[in-house]
């Protein structure tokens, strides 16, 4: 196959499938174990400072912001952050310090509310270091063609462009059609979190709504921490087996995290909470902002029901369950 | 009656979708204008979002292309997988897009102002923009227009328009019969020449005279004889982007 162009990206998390089978096949458990565990516990274990991280869900979506949160108080350090659609996680993890560079599909953004000032000012003061590009679909094929046990997807996207020519992609004549096709290759995340609507405890996992692209990160990631609102009994995962997204062999660590995902949305549980994330990006306009963010919702508290009493309880999640059954209406206080 | 630009682009926008059509939507203007049409022209626009919702009924505006406003009483809620190979397949008529910069090809850039390396202004990056932007039947580009985006050389090309002009998408291998469609700003809508590709002037917006776009256009847009002027937003119009899909004032502002 003829090479016609290559992108000058740093190719990240890229083993080759033989390497990706033979870690799957020594790493991996077949057998139902317990996994549950506690967060403390899963981010030392399974996070190392330096690796590839790639959160689940949409950035504000369905994320462990409790995982993050951990990581923060951990202190993980050079942290590589698959920016796939990365909004919130990135944002925080930036601010954090935990991450410094990123794989950039989109970062930086808060969709509709705007721009992420510490994101922005970490990357244009070069603390964060944008080390390739790449488009959304491209990101989620990377980890299908790690799912897949290949060392790579085809796809007709990124050519003719700067995304591609800082991607870690290769453009090839294609042998059936002899036109140009781009090679995504695949990727193998060090550590990922994906955030679950419930689960057993062996990490047998349902997602009510849209998997996005968890399915196929799930199944490329070296170690997988499931972080989920409720773990379920087992003979109620095998009633409904066409209700699993991830089953508990790609698994490596459960952990209940209710309202884990907060200020992100968690579809039919619970909207984004919009008053927090102004709260965010008017603090994070500047450095002292994000410390005092950090110092009160991150090093001010223990674990996730002291953070959950600080962000207003029970009662403002109760506020948020209404607000995503339209029963309230829409609010957007970051446009004040 | 009074309107303000953002209500006028939303309306010039869902006016340009087709009925029985499918739509890649984004945050933001496209989504009201793509609810807009749905409740006037276009009740069978089929709506698919980036991260899986396709089909909703969309109850009120998602701050997310991924949240659960995208799947509400949706036909499936899929992936980025099936979305984005969907697109592949060929099953998306029309995409959305926005930019920072633009050029007479109708490339965008919404990555960097400045170098890459060294930026002056970092931007998101391509999200699913150059995926919509290769693979879509038709893209739509909704921006403001000033001497500053509309660019003769952009700063970065993140999602491909016409590249270099007329063949080069097929010569590298996007797929066939694809490209932008419609540029919509505040002053007026373009079109690309079917021979040269390049942005032709369609139509101003009332009060909006030619001069005033070229002068806003740093490259040189090809200005036919013909140059029509925008019907303004309709008392219906505004009152359903006013009342129905954004009441709040969330796009369109109060």
């Amino acid at each position: 196959m003829k090479v016609l162009a290559e992108g000058k990206g740093e190719l990240l998390a890229w083993i080759t499938p033989d390497e990706g089978r033979k870690w799957m096949r020594e790493n991996k458990p077949r057998a139902l174990i317990d996994k549950r565990t506690t967060m403390k516990e899963a981010v030392q274990r399974y996070t190392k400072d330096g690796e590839y991280f790639a959160m689940g869900g949409f950035g504000h979506i369905r994320l462990s912001m409790e995982g993050i949160y951990e990581m923060i108080r951990q202190r993980r350090r050079n942290m590589i952050m698959a920016g796939k659609t990365s909004v919130h996680d990135v944002d925080i993890l930036i601010g954090g310090g935990v991450v410094d560079r990123i794989e950039c599909a989109y970062a930086h953004g808060h969709e509709l509310r705007g721009l992420s000032p510490a994101g922005r000012r970490a990357t244009e003061s070069g603390r964060v270091k944008i080390i390739a590009e790449l488009s959304n679909a491209a990101f989620q094929w990377r980890f299908k063609a790690a799912a897949m046990g290949l060392p790579w997807l085809p796809a007709r996207i990124m050519m003719g462009t700067d995304t591609f020519n800082y991607s870690s992609s290769k453009i090839v004549e294609d042998p059936y059609t002899d036109k140009p096709i781009t090679l995504i290759p695949a990727c193998y995340p060090d550590v990922a979190f994906i955030h679950v609507h419930r689960c057993d405890k062996y990490g047998n996992c349902q997602i009510d709504g849209t998997t996005i692209e968890d399915i196929e990160l799930s199944r490329a990631a070296k170690r997988l921490i499931i972080t989920t609102e409720k773990i379920i009994p087992h003979e109620d995962i095998i009633d409904h087996p066409d209700r699993t997204a991830i089953p508990h062999f790609v698994v490596d660590a459960v952990v209940e995290s209710r309202y884990g995902s907060h200020p992100g949305n968690m579809p039919d549980l619970y909207y984004s909470d919009e008053e927090h994330m102004a709260e965010w990006l008017k603090l994070s306009r500047s450095d002292d902002g994000v410390h005092e963010y950090m110092d009160k919702y991150v090093y001010g508290v223990e674990n996730q029901a002291e953070y959950i009493e600080l962000i207003g309880g029970e009662e403002k999640m109760k506020h948020l369950w209404k607000l995503e059954h339209l029963q309230v209406p829409m609010e957007a206080p970051w446009r004040r | 009656m009074e309107y303000n630009l953002t209500e006028l682009m939303a309306c010039v926008a869902s006016r340009e979708l087709e009925n029985k059509k499918s739509i890649f939507v984004g945050t933001g203007l496209p989504i009201i204008a793509t609810m807009l049409a749905q409740q006037l022209h276009a009740p069978d626009l089929l709506i698919v979002f980036e991260a899986g919702g396709i089909g909703p009924k969309i109850p009120t505006i998602p701050i997310s292309v991924g949240d659960s406003r995208t799947f509400y009483k949706a036909v499936i809620a899929a992936s980025m997988d099936y979305a984005m190979g969907m697109a592949q397949a060929g099953l998306v008529d029309y995409g959305f897009l926005g930019a920072a910069q633009i050029d007479k090809y109708g490339n965008l850039n919404t990555t960097v102002i400045g170098d890459h390396d060294n930026p002056k202004v970092r931007l998101p990056g391509s999200g699913g923009a150059n995926d919509v932007g290769s693979l879509c039947t038709r893209t739509i580009i909704l921006m403001r227009h000033d001497k500053l985006r509309f660019v003769n050389k952009l700063d970065y090309l993140t999602t491909p328009g016409y590249l270099t002009g007329p063949g080069a998408r097929e010569a590298a291998g996007l797929p066939a019969e694809t490209g932008p469609y419609r540029v919509i700003t505040q002053l007026g809508v373009m079109g690309f020449d079917e021979e040269t590709k390049e942005m032709t002037l369609l139509r101003v917006h009332p009060g909006v005279t030619v001069e005033e776009v070229v002068e806003n256009t740093s490259f040189e847009l090809i200005i036919p004889d013909d140059v029509g002027v925008t019907e303004p937003p309709s008392e219906e119009e505004l009152r359903l982007l006013r009342e129905e899909i954004d009441p709040s004032g969330i796009v369109i502002g109060k």
